[in-house]
């Protein structure tokens, strides 16, 4: 009896949250044409031809979010790498309305343009999207204060674990350990000292409808949690774990490798919550050891010094997390599963699992 | 219809008859009853509109920045500790060019920590790039509300409407409310050219190479003065409407062959204009009320000063290690004009203190002297240790 009227008082409250129903927009679907890549029928939001580097996780994952974003958004966008190489002035490389105020405010510019589409009773969706500076650290409150106030927006973090715009300086997202201009390695110091944020819990406390973790290396995860997102009323929140070549120290080709490794070891956990509940995680099919991850990238370099005693013990600090993760989140698969880490493989299986 | 209502009070039913769609704001001394105001107008279903409660003035500024960026009227107002937080936020509304509107209750920054008025607040943010208004009383800031609307939408930037805190927004005061009616027949439906629109899409906000950036710079400053022209005529249409005028950019009272005047800003203008009437003076005094502070007026100022023997500059702020930033602007303009007034400059009523009457003669028998290097005119240096003096 209780747990019934409880219910329904939730319900109530949230769609007195929602807004009144209106017949949606019809999205101008993208003109064809007779070059392959322009007729594919994906939304390119964000064009080809942006200067970001070669191999930017960042530059990927945002293609895809706006592929399945489709073209009835707006944008802001905070300070950060993805502003910068997407936007100088006069070209853009975006098709899409696009709004670009200052680091640590698109969840609050954000909120604005959702209250002003509220007010003229339009249904288009803004998203907001910034770098885990502009998220994890300078922009969190206004990020806070956007959830809280459950504005119908998607928050998108580009995770790529430093603030890389200003030249790789750590954030409280930089992974421990690692070393960046301003955590760097040397003889006192092992790289960063603190952990890794634990934003998604934070942003769990918040209790809004839908918020996930993705990868640039599972494409076809990050469209189906973007698409979710998208059809979900209220305030919704995606970090994307995006590598950087020039801050992580790998080679542009294997981005999409590292991004995996990630997933695979447990530092980089894939996880759904709803309402603060986690309700779906991707299963790691075998999971790999953390160093695997680590030697990939010269961040990490300082901890495969077999003669500094501090190597192995920072390397198996980061195991430790890994196997914290994988307890916490239950991500050990127990059989081959077509959603886990190797059946959603889309990328190097060449095509979506069916 | 005549009314006696609270500064505060009048102003959010301005703001209210404005029609804004969108409207943030966070508390602070003393703009907190324009907030609650508005917020019981929307509460009682007076007015209709998005009220964002924000968690800090910076995404108080923020939210109005979506939101008008976004095709929407939006509003805010906020004070001294609230205004410096925005800080960041203002500069880059104006660089958007984004119009909004945004009443500035003065009052003192902190530290020493004061909730009283003063201008240090607006002042601080002189460069921001905004239009800045300053009002004498309860109903210059609610005509100069509703103009703030209209001038910002004609010229595309945003407007800052400043009134001095507790001495305005907490004083009784008998105001005129313009009707819905007659707002509505000032005051069009918002229009914003550069909206955003997914039929439409556009880019705000780019990495400008300096390539750019000198001309774009430049063009914010054209179209700063430009907007003095837009003022002037606002208020001119508002009279022809309401028969009341704010003033445009200055006015100046008292007797046309007065050689000596005084130049201030915001409510002191009353005071002194009440000195003016009541108290027996040596010499006749010109006042001259600059209530637009930026674009600064500098053509009408010197025509205002033409002719003066003497100006006194009076500041409600104090740039430190400098003096006063109206006096020193004024001696800016002035620089040159042959032959030009013995300029003073001072700082009265910081943070809070009142502003008696007889300031007036007080300031006038100084002219006697010769010119004083700048100071706080009110100051008692007797309070000071000897060695801070
Ligand atoms: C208030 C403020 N402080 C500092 C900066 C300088 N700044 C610009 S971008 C940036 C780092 C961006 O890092 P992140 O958000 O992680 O995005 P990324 O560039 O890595 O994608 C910094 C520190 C700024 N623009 N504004
Ligand atoms: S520095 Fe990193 S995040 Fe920035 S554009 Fe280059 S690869 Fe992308």
């Amino acid at each position: 009896m209780t747990d019934t009227s409880n219910a329904t008082r939730l319900a109530e409250l949230r769609l007195k949250h929602g807004r009144p129903p209106a017949s949606p927009a019809e999205p101008s679907a993208p003109p064809r044409d007779k070059d392959l890549r322009k007729s594919q029928p994906r939304f390119r939001g964000l064009e080809a031809g942006h200067r970001a580097c070669q191999g930017c996780g960042e530059a990927l994952a945002t293609r895809l979010v706006m592929e399945s974003a489709g073209p009835d958004v707006m944008i802001a966008n905070a300070t950060g790498c993805l502003e910068v190489f997407t936007t100088p002035w006069p070209e853009s490389a975006w098709r899409v309305p696009w709004i670009h105020s200052l680091f640590e405010n698109a969840a609050a510019v954000a909120a604005g343009m959702e209250s002003a589409m509220k007010a003229k009773g339009h249904r288009t969706k803004v998203l907001a999207f910034g770098g885990d500076g502009g998220t994890y650290d300078i922009g969190f409150q206004s990020l806070s204060g956007m959830l809280e106030r459950y504005h119908n927006v998607l928050y998108v973090c580009y995770d790529n674990e430093a603030y890389m715009n200003t030249g790789i300086q750590r954030s409280s997202s930089t992974p421990h350990a690692a070393s960046t201009t301003t955590s760097p390695s040397g003889k006192a110091r092992m790289g960063k000292r603190h952990l890794k944020k634990d934003l998604l819990s934070i942003i769990a406390a918040h209790h809004i409808p839908y918020a996930a973790s993705a990868s640039v290396a599972y494409p076809t995860d990050i469209r189906r949690k973007v698409r979710h997102a998208m059809e979900t009323e209220g305030p919704t929140f995606i970090v994307i774990h995006s590598p950087c070549p020039l801050g992580w120290g790998h080679d542009g080709s294997v981005t999409i490798e590292v991004a995996r490794k990630a997933v695979q070891c447990g530092l980089f956990p894939l996880v759904e919550l709803e309402r603060g509940e986690v309700c779906n995680v991707m299963p790691i099919r075998q999971p790999q050891p953390v160093s695997e991850y680590l030697k990939l990238q010269s961040r990490f370099r300082h901890l495969f010094n077999d003669k500094d005693p501090r190597a192995l013990e920072e390397r198996q600090h980061l195991q430790a997390l890994a196997d914290h993760n994988i307890t916490l989140f239950n991500l050990r698969g127990d059989q081959a599963d077509p959603m886990d880490t190797a059946g959603m493989d889309t990328v190097r299986r060449g095509g979506p699992v069916h | 219809m005549r009314q006696a209502l609270e500064g505060s009070q009048a102003i959010a039913q301005a703001v209210s008859r404005c029609r804004p769609e969108v409207v943030a704001a966070y508390p602070i001394t003393p703009q907190t009853h324009i907030v609650e105001n508005i917020s019981k107008l929307v509460a009682d279903g007076v007015l209709d509109t998005e009220l964002v409660s924000v968690e800090s003035e910076f995404s108080a500024a923020s939210v109005i920045l979506g939101a008008a960026a976004a095709g929407a009227r939006a509003y805010t107002a906020s004070s001294s500790q609230g205004i410096l937080l925005m800080a960041e936020v203002l500069f880059n509304i104006s660089g958007l060019r984004i119009p909004v509107v945004m009443t500035c209750a003065n009052r003192a920054v902190s530290a020493p920590l004061s909730i009283w008025n003063d201008h240090a607040d607006s002042m601080a943010v002189r460069d921001c790039g905004w239009i800045q208004l300053h009002c004498l009383d309860n109903q210059e800031a609610v005509d100069s509300t509703v103009q703030a609307f209209k001038i910002a939408q004609d010229t595309e930037l945003p407007v800052m409407v400043c009134m001095d805190g507790f001495v305005l927004t907490h004083t009784l005061e008998v105001v005129d409310m313009p009707e819905q009616d007659l707002i509505d027949r000032f005051l069009p439906p918002f229009k914003f050219q550069r909206a955003l629109d997914p039929k439409r899409p556009i880019t705000q906000g780019a990495l400008v190479s300096p390539d750019f950036f000198g001309e774009i710079r430049h063009s914010h400053h054209a179209a700063m003065q430009k907007s003095a022209a837009v003022i002037e005529s606002v208020d001119a249409d508002w009279a022809a409407l309401t028969g009341r005028r704010c003033g445009g950019l200055l006015t100046v009272e008292g007797p046309a062959d007065a050689e000596t005047g005084v130049l201030a800003l915001g409510s002191m203008c009353g005071t002194l204009l009440e000195a003016m009437e009541t108290l027996p003076m040596d010499r006749p005094v010109k006042l001259i009320k600059l209530r637009c502070f930026r674009p600064f007026p500098e053509a009408a100022l010197r025509e205002a000063t033409a002719g003066l023997r003497d100006l006194i500059v009076l500041d409600r702020a104090v740039t430190p290690g400098l003096g006063g930033t109206v006096g020193t602007e004024v001696k800016g303009t002035l620089y040159g004009t042959d032959p030009g007034p013995r300029i003073h400059t001072y700082a009265v009523g910081l943070g809070g203190r009142d502003i008696p009457l007889d300031i007036l003669p007080d300031l006038v028998a100084t002219l006697d002297k010769p010119v004083a290097p700048f100071g706080v005119f009110d100051a008692d240096l007797e309070k000071l240790a000897p060695e801070d003096r």
